[in-house]
C-alpha cells in the first residue's frame, strides 16, 4: 500500500490488478476502464481506439461495397453515376473512404514506427504518410460528391 | 509459444498494407467516374489491364483475410477468446472462413454481368 514514489502514476487503477495481470494471458488486454484518458497513455489508447471504432465500422461498409460493386448489372459509366446518384450510396461510399483512410493511415502508421528507424526518416516518413492519407481522402470525398450532385457528364 | 497468433498477425498486418493500395486505385476510380464519361472510358482500358487483374484478386484475397482477422482481434479487445486453445481454434477459422469468402467472391466476380472492368 505504502510501497514506492510510482504507486501516484497510476492511483486510478484499482490495485488488486496487479496481482492479476500474472495470472494469464487474458489479463494482457487493457480494459477499457482502466486506460481511457488516464496518465501519460493518452495518445496511445486514442489510436488504439479510433484503429477499434473504425474496424468495427469498416466491417459492415466494405461487405456492403463490395456486395453493391458486384450486383451491379455493369460498370459503364451510365450504370455507375447513376447507382452513385443514388442518396444513401453517395452517404455510405463516403463513410466508406473516410473511414478506410482513417484506418489505414493508423494501420500504416504503427508498421512505419516499427520498420522505420531513425528519428529523422521516422518522422518523415509519418509524415508523408499522413498527407499521402489526407490527399486520397479528400479526392475520394470530393469525387464521390461530384457525381452524386450530377457533375460527371 | 504463440506461434499461430505471430502468423496470423504479421498476416493480418500484411493484408492491410495491401488493403491500403488498394483504397488509392478505389479513389483512383471513383474520381474516372467523376472525371467524365470520356476519361472514365480511358480509365477503365488502364483498369482492366491483366497486372490489374491479378491484383484485383490479390485484393479479394487480402479483404477476405483482413476482414475475419479484424473481427477476431476485436473479439480478442473484449477479453475473450485468449486462452491457448482457442486461439489456434481461431487462427484455423479465420483461414478456412476467409478462403470460402474468397473463393465465393471470386467466384460471383467471375460470373457478374459485363463484369471485366
Amino acid at each position: 500500500m505504502t510501497k514506492s514514489s510510482g504507486a501516484n502514476r497510476d492511483a486510478a487503477e484499482p490495485r488488486p490488478r496487479r496481482g492479476e495481470a500474472q495470472e494469464g494471458a487474458s489479463n494482457l488486454r487493457n480494459p477499457l476502464a482502466r486506460v481511457l484518458g488516464q496518465g501519460s497513455a493518452k495518445e496511445g489508447v486514442h489510436h488504439w481506439w479510433v484503429q477499434r471504432l473504425t474496424s468495427v465500422a469498416l466491417v459492415p461498409l466494405t461487405v456492403w461495397f463490395v456486395v453493391s460493386l458486384l450486383s451491379l448489372p455493369s460498370l459503364d459509366h451510365a450504370t455507375v453515376v447513376a447507382w452513385m446518384g443514388q442518396l444513401w450510396t453517395a452517404v455510405f461510399l463516403i463513410l466508406l473512404v473516410l473511414t478506410a483512410a482513417w484506418h489505414s493511415q493508423l494501420g500504416v502508421r504503427v508498421v512505419v514506427e516499427d520498420y522505420v528507424h531513425g528519428s529523422g526518416a521516422k518522422a518523415l516518413t509519418l509524415a508523408l504518410v499522413t498527407f499521402f492519407h489526407v490527399v486520397v481522402a479528400v479526392a475520394g470525398v470530393l469525387a464521390i460528391l461530384k457525381v452524386a450532385l450530377g457533375g460527371a457528364v | 509459444m504463440y506461434r499461430y497468433t505471430l502468423l496470423t498477425s504479421i498476416t493480418n498486418r500484411a493484408t492491410g498494407i495491401v488493403l491500403s493500395a488498394g483504397l488509392i486505385l478505389l479513389v483512383y476510380w471513383l474520381v474516372a467516374i467523376a472525371s467524365g464519361a470520356s476519361a472514365y472510358h480511358h480509365a477503365r482500358a488502364v483498369l482492366s489491364l491483366g497486372v490489374l487483374k491479378a491484383i484485383y484478386v490479390i485484393l479479394l484475397a487480402t479483404f477476405s483475410y483482413h476482414l475475419f482477422a479484424g473481427v477476431r482481434h476485436l473479439i480478442w479487445d473484449t477479453g475473450a477468446g485468449l486462452e491457448r486453445a482457442q486461439s489456434k481454434r481461431s487462427a484455423a477459422f479465420v483461414v478456412i472462413a476467409s478462403l470460402l469468402l474468397f473463393v465465393g467472391l471470386a467466384w460471383w466476380a467471375l460470373h457478374a454481368g459485363g463484369h471485366a472492368p
